[in-house]
């Protein structure tokens, strides 16, 4: 276990910020704290680094307990790298002075080699020169990763590192970083508010939530088998309808009955909310349930249809493009869930 | 449902109508008829009145400029009248002040600033304890960047603090030129520039212009590393941002202000010795003949002494309110301001208190 977290809480005058928060990083593994703004994720993250105290809980980074319990290592003695927020590069410095800037005690030679060798893992060889406001974003970005990477730190943490880029860009540099972590074997906590950046780059995905860390899976399991409602809604698309429990591998609702491994806890004949995905449901015309098309948004290869059942519920369907249906047109839908994903029922919960 | 409440405007009369009540009157109670002249309100063919339909009335007559309110009869005359009577008593209400008391505020204030003194000793001692480690492998300072500083701070600013202390020297010499002149004592305008400047003045403008062009800089730029989160890349990159950023600044001006100030003594005594010579007729020879006569080398060295304090004042809190700069822009520009008052608040501080000890040990 090379991040261990217990029971982590930070709280600034007595407001918590971050509450009883544990997870566990393995050696080389690439997690991701994800949720809204205001979650907690980056004061948590920045406790990692050692910018805030912990109010209670310890935090252990390679073996070797940092925070917590009377013991504080300041950032300097923790060997984390970090890439920030708005990267930090230092204006006044070439690529190659900023990504060297933590390699002192290294003598020259050898200094000079791992420079080359980020320097061509980035893939911006014969760039050494250039100041950080030559570079694009993107680039800019990757050398703040090599700056972070270069005294070969423990442990990564990335600070909501790809904000600033174009919504397109972001996946792809995403992607990029990854296989560069990957490549040095490089242990990193990733801190974002977009799932689609957690999936593309991590292993682990922590979900937070008012300061709690609400689910740690990996991003299959968040989409098919999220722990809470708040989970089931930030990730992915989805809606709930009404449902009552039959027993241990079904439920009845107004799509009829679903099949699926109910979660322990739901008695037969109990009210729950079922969640349905939009690639859940199947458009099929034989089908005895039909629903009415109250929206739907052209998504390239596929429609997203909102779609109104027989009791006014609504659930979204996700259909080829080429099935091309007006907003009122009935269609024949059929459910097909396998991961069935229930919670007790909720007032007014649609 | 009560009858709406309304005005009829008709020849200079106004008249209420329907049912002035809080029903009646409803959320937009019947306001005057615009550039209406009205002459009196005429309330006779009331369907209802109560308290709110009263208190309107008598608004109404009030800011059509005090008109008489006609036709109430019995007990709705009476009410009229009682609610006249309570409304001239009524004061205006008070605002409501959510402003806290001075003790609290006082208090507040004490403990932010005892809250700031505690965290610039901090400060000074974690600058100390990393210089201490510093001495026994200089290899780690920074010197280009250290001699880049000793320019940017000393060098750039001989112009201004050689003008400024030649000006200094001008203003001494004739002022206390003139008094001297009144009783033929010429020849001591010797002793008054040179003591003045050498002791004081050069040293004191020399600070307070250092503290003004460097130390607020310093300050603006450590706040923007602050900003930008430099400060912490820094330390996670296992650098002592005190190590990299304070200690080349301090040794920088602890070098660049005693040589800024011997400059600013050359130059005030200059203009000293200019203005002797053109408005009291002491002649170069004479001055400089008579200087080390009555200069004594003590002088000179507790002027030049106290500098290095003041550059260790200037380095330090332009420092330390560079590091407490958080958020954005508008927190540098606030602890900038602060950086220069400070500084030369403490620097003067610092030299009114050499002053009391110089006279101590009768230097």
């Amino acid at each position: 276990m090379w991040l261990e977290i217990d029971n982590a809480s930070i709280a600034y005058s007595g407001n918590a910020v971050v509450h009883d928060v544990s997870l566990v990083l393995q050696q080389g593994q690439i997690g991701c704290l994800l949720g809204p703004s205001g979650c907690g994720k980056t004061t948590l993250l920045r406790a990692i680094a050692g910018f805030e105290r912990l109010t209670a809980g310890r935090i252990a980074i390679g073996g070797r307990h940092v925070s917590g319990e009377g013991c504080f290592v300041p950032p300097e003695q923790r060997r984390v790298g970090m890439v920030f927020q708005d990267l930090a590069l230092f204006p006044h410095l070439t690529i190659a002075d900023n990504i060297g800037f933590g390699l002192r005690g290294l003598d020259a030679d050898e200094r000079h080699k791992r420079i080359a060798r980020l320097m061509a893992m980035i893939g911006l060889e014969g760039r050494e020169a250039c100041y950080p406001h030559q570079l694009s974003g993107g680039q800019q970005q990757r050398v703040a990763v090599a700056r972070a990477m270069a005294p070969r730190p423990d442990l990564l943490l990335l600070d909501e590192p790809f904000s600033s880029m174009d919504a397109d860009l972001r996946e792809k540099l995403a992607r990029e970083v990854r296989d560069i972590l990957r490549e040095d074997g490089v242990t990193a906590l990733l801190v974002t508010h977009d799932q689609f950046e957690a999936f593309a780059m991590a292993d682990e995905i922590g979900v937070m939530h008012h300061g709690r860390l609400a689910q740690w899976d990996n991003g299959y399991n968040l989409y098919h088998e999220p722990a809470d409602r708040f989970v089931a809604d930030f990730i992915g698309q989805g809606a709930m309808i009404r449902g009552s429990v039959v027993d241990a591998h079904s439920a009845d609702t107004v799509l009829g009955r679903i099949h699926g491994d109910a979660p322990a806890g739901c008695q037969p004949g109990c009210i729950v909310d079922v969640l349905v995905r939009p690639d859940d449901i199947v458009h099929d015309d034989a089908s005895s349930h039909q629903a009415v098309i109250l929206e739907k948004a052209f998504r390239g290869a596929e429609y997203l249809y909102t779609l109104g059942l027989e009791n006014h519920e609504q659930v979204l369907c996700m259909v080829q493009s080429h099935h091309d249906h007006n907003v009122g047109e009935r269609i024949g839908i059929r459910v097909e869930i396998d991961h069935l994903v229930m919670f007790p029922a909720q007032r007014e919960a649609t | 449902m009560a009858e709406a409440a309304a005005l009829l405007w008709r020849e200079g009369r106004l008249r209420a109508v329907g049912a002035w009540t809080v029903d009646g009157l409803g959320a937009q109670p019947p306001g005057l008829p615009p550039g209406a002249a009205v002459g009196a309100v005429d309330a006779a063919a009331l369907a209802a009145l109560d308290t709110a339909g009263a208190l309107w009335l008598l608004r109404l007559s009030e800011q059509a400029g005090g008109v008489a309110i006609e036709g109430l009869a019995g007990a709705r005359q009476e009410l009229l009248e009682r609610v006249r009577e309570s409304r001239a008593r009524m004061a205006p209400a008070r605002p409501v002040r959510d402003e806290e008391g001075i003790l609290p505020t006082t208090g507040r204030q004490v403990v932010a600033r005892l809250e700031r003194a505690h965290a610039f000793l901090a400060f000074i001692g974690e600058t100390t304890v990393v210089a201490a480690r510093l001495v026994r492998r200089p290899g780690r300072m920074p010197w280009r960047e250290v001699l880049g500083l000793i320019h940017s701070a000393g060098v750039a600013a001989l112009p201004i603090v050689g003008l400024l202390a030649f000006l200094i020297g001008v203003v001494i010499a004739y002022q206390g030129g003139q008094q001297l002149k009144l009783y033929g004592a010429n020849i001591f305008i010797v002793e008054l520039v040179a003591l003045t400047t050498l002791r004081e003045l050069g040293p004191l403008i020399a600070a307070i212009i250092v503290a003004g062009r460097t130390g607020s800089a310093w300050t603006a730029q450590i706040g923007t590393m602050q900003v930008r989160e430099e400060v912490d890349a820094l330390r996670t990159l296992g650098i002592s941002p005190v190590e990299r950023l304070v200690l080349p600044r301090l040794l920088a001006l602890l070098i660049a202000l005693p040589l800024l100030t011997v400059f600013a003594d050359l130059l005030g005594v200059f203009g000293g010795m200019l203005i002797a010579w053109l408005v009291l007729g002491v002649s170069l020879s004479d001055f400089i003949a008579r200087f080390p006569e009555v200069v004594y080398p003590s002088a000179f060295l507790v002027g030049v002494g106290k500098a290095p304090f003041f550059a260790a004042i200037i380095a330090l809190v332009g420092c330390f309110e560079g590091f407490r700069v958080s958020g954005g822009a508008e927190s540098v520009g606030r602890h900038t301001t602060l950086s220069v008052v400070q500084a030369i608040f403490l620097v003067i501080v610092a030299d009114a208190l050499f002053s009391v000890l110089f006279s101590w040990l009768n230097l």
